[in-house]
């Protein structure tokens, strides 16, 4: 363990010789409703999101931190609190107090969280659309985030709707699926040129491509292209990240027009205070 | 108060006059706060109050969150998102906190320029200086072990590597590193005696911050000009001064207040932007991050760290000289714990006549180039270290310790200053005069 760690020091430290580069990948800029400083949750959106990740996503992955009773709450996919009950009443979580002690799975209830993840390399997806960033220029400073957000859900919805046709350098046997929007996966020695170049963006991820057109209907009958559905799940995952979102916006929008009247009021009271002094008139 | 000449607390009735035998505490708030202050100061002179506050603000959100984090490694990461999820407010309050140290040392870096700028550390102001510095040192640790404790994959492999600094320490370093993580590799001892640390140095910090504004009411505030306060008699020294009750606790709380809307609208808009992602990924010993960075507050110093590699010649040089006991790796260590001491020594390193920077015309230029070196410092120590970046960090970390170890003496020898205003008085006079009423007609561009 010491060994790894001295390593790893050495890595940081810059003597380790130079990190791998990592292939570039597209992050798209999609348009959600609750970016900026006014934005707030699409209701129908997160609950169309909530439809997706129970149908399609909760197969291999988790959601360990989200509380089913917050499904309720009107800041996020405000379901009707018997369609809440019913909703967790349908999943079976884990109860080690059950079968003396033993543990057991009953049905859950609001105060349940959802399970883990059902498959190893399956990351829990609780706050994952905080555990991304979907864009770091210019020159790594990271500063379009302050224009474009973190990216988080963008990632997300890039990585969904990013599968694409593998490239022709790639041997047809390559485990993975190739998918423009990854970046940390496995990468074909024949996409790499002589100089070390990576000759195509993306690379390789383990997930097969989870959704594919009219996977999930609607009751309202939203669109339900590969494309919307992947903005949907990733609205869904950016709430199941962030569930307090929308009462901080408010909370800041508040707080800054607060304290911006005190700062008109304490700039009056400086002015005046300071105008003997100064010798301006008053 | 020593110093500058002031009225001084008379206690009146009977009450006030049976407390202050016994207890002269109403004395000294009366004179810690009708301190006579210059008039001129600018408004580079608010980051004190602001970093005060900032203190007592991050005691009392981190008080409020401890009583929610458990300092376990099973547990840690899902007690933030408990606060998180769970806790009243409990969102709020972590944004706060986790952004009000990012504050902290925005505010501690203005302070300190503000301070290198006007000449503050120089004599009689030392003291002040110092233990500003050691404040400075304390406030890194302490964010350092803060950002420890979510116990994510930036916090688990960024105490790998800063504890690995001290194992570059020849032949007692790997002791050294163990004795810190309480094991041979970072796990729940270090977790916990991280934790403990968190929560007891802030408390030597408020009480350092008491040292050193005892320090500076004694020397009296440096200002823009530099000229001291006359101190001849109590009616030349009312014609430099203001006390600091009401005219510069309003002013101040006018800084603090526009500050905060700032600070508010990060909280509450952007409260990850300053943060980085990898950390919402729970620890994980397995899997290293492509790029470990620190939080942008380290990146400076970071960058020095870096950039001293094994095939720089001076490092080469020592290499040698020593038999190898200082390598590149320790090589790097002293350098950036240097950069931090060689701003201690300014003090003693400067040798000009001229206390602030603003009748100094050439120094106005190398100061200007530290300003633009550090944030440059601060750019690269977030690249990954390959191509042209070890280059630039090593440019950079060169001209920290030139500006300090040649500019500043050298400077004060060859540098033909201007004359500074011989008083205070005809300084603000200059700024508000009567004739003018009131508008600036001394134009600065440092203020």
């Amino acid at each position: 363990m010491i060994k790894t760690l001295t390593l790893t020091a050495a890595v940081a430290l810059g003597l380790g010789g130079a990190a791998m580069a990592e292939p570039e990948r597209e992050i798209e800029d999609f348009d959600f409703s609750f970016e900026g400083i006014f934005g707030s949750y699409d209701t129908l959106q997160l609950q169309r999101g909530l439809k997706i990740y129970t149908e399609i996503c909760s197969g291999c992955h988790g959601l360990e931190y989200v509380a089913f009773r917050t499904l309720a709450s009107e800041n996020g996919p405000a379901l009707p609190e018997e369609q809440m009950r019913e909703y967790a009443a349908r999943i079976e979580v884990f109860d080690p107090d059950l079968f003396d002690g033993e543990g057991d799975f009953r049905p859950a209830t609001p105060a349940d969280t959802y399970p883990g993840s059902l498959v190893a390399n399956a990351p829990d997806l609780s706050v994952m659309a905080k555990a991304r960033a979907g864009f770091e220029g210019p020159y790594g400073t990271g500063l379009n985030q302050l224009w474009y957000g973190m990216g988080g859900p963008e990632y997300i919805a890039s990585l969904i709707s990013g599968y694409e046709e593998a490239p022709a350098c790639a041997p047809e046997d390559f485990p993975g699926y190739y998918n423009t929007a990854f970046a940390a996966g496995g990468y074909p020695q024949s996409c790499i040129d002589e100089d070390g170049e990576y000759l195509v963006v993306g690379s390789w991820i383990a997930m097969a491509p989870p959704l594919y057109d009219e996977a999930v209907e609607f009751d309202d009958e939203s669109e339900n292209d590969v494309e919307a559905m992947s903005a949907d799940v990733a609205a869904f995952l950016m709430w199941a990240a962030e569930p307090g979102l929308n009462t901080r916006k408010t909370a800041g929008l508040q707080g800054v027009i607060f304290l911006s009247v005190l700062a008109v009021l304490l700039y009056l009271t400086n002015k005046r205070l300071w105008a003997r002094h100064k010798h301006t008139k008053e | 108060m020593a110093g500058i000449p002031h009225d001084h607390y008379e206690p009146r009735t009977g009450g006030e006059k049976w407390l202050n035998r016994r207890l002269p505490i109403l004395g000294l708030a009366y004179d810690t706060l009708m301190l006579p202050t210059p008039k001129n100061l600018n408004w580079m002179w608010i980051w004190g109050i602001v970093l005060t506050l900032t203190l007592v603000m991050q005691i009392a959100t981190g008080v409020i969150l401890a009583m929610h984090y458990v300092a376990d490694t099973d547990v840690a990461f899902s007690r933030i998102e408990h606060i998180m999820r769970n806790v009243n407010g409990g969102d709020m309050i972590r944004y706060v906190h986790m952004n009000g140290a990012s504050l902290f040392f925005f505010a501690v870096y203005l302070h300190i320029f503000r301070s290198l700028y006007y000449g503050s550390y120089k004599a009689p102001r030392e003291v002040t200086w110092i233990i500003g510095i050691l404040m400075f040192v304390l406030m890194m640790g302490t964010a350092f072990m803060g950002y420890v404790l979510p116990w994510g994959q930036m916090s688990f492999h960024g105490t790998a590597v800063i504890t690995g600094l001290f194992g570059a320490i020849p032949f007692v370093g790997e002791a050294v590193q163990t004795w810190l993580l309480g094991a041979g590799a970072v796990g729940e001892p270090a977790l916990n005696r991280f934790f403990a640390l968190h929560y007891m140095l802030p408390f030597i910090l408020l009480g350092m911050t008491l040292v050193h504004i005892w320090a500076f009411h004694t020397t009296g505030n440096n200002n823009p000009t530099g000229v001291e306060v006359r101190r001849t008699s109590k009616q030349d020294a009312d014609k430099d001064t203001l006390p600091f009750w009401p005219y510069f606790v309003i002013k101040d709380f006018l800084a603090l207040v526009v500050i905060f809307i700032g600070f508010f609208a990060v909280v509450a808009f952007m409260p990850n932007y300053l943060g980085h992602p990898d950390n919402y990924i729970p620890a994980n010993p397995l899997v290293t991050p492509a790029h470990i960075v620190p939080e942008w507050y380290f990146l400076p110093f970071y960058a020095i760290l870096r950039a001293f590699t094994a095939d720089v010649w001076v490092v080469m040089l020592v290499d040698w000289v020593t038999f190898g006991i200082v390598d590149a790796k320790f090589f790097g260590v002293i350098a950036m714990f240097g950069a931090i001491a060689v701003m201690a020594l300014a003090p003693w390193l400067d040798t000009s006549s001229i206390r602030s920077g603003r009748y100094r015309p050439m120094f106005k230029w190398w100061f200007a180039l530290l300003v633009v070196d550090f944030i440059v410092l601060m750019w690269v120590g977030a690249r990954p270290a390959e191509g042209i970046y070890p280059y630039i960090s090593l440019i950079g970390a060169a001209y920290w310790f030139g500006y300090f170890l040649l500019v500043l003496p050298i400077l004060g020898v060859i540098e033909k200053p201007l004359t500074p205003p011989a008083t205070i008085e005809e300084d603000f006079a200059a700024h508000y005069s009567p004739k003018t009423g009131g508008t600036t007609t001394v134009v600065n561009p440092a203020e």
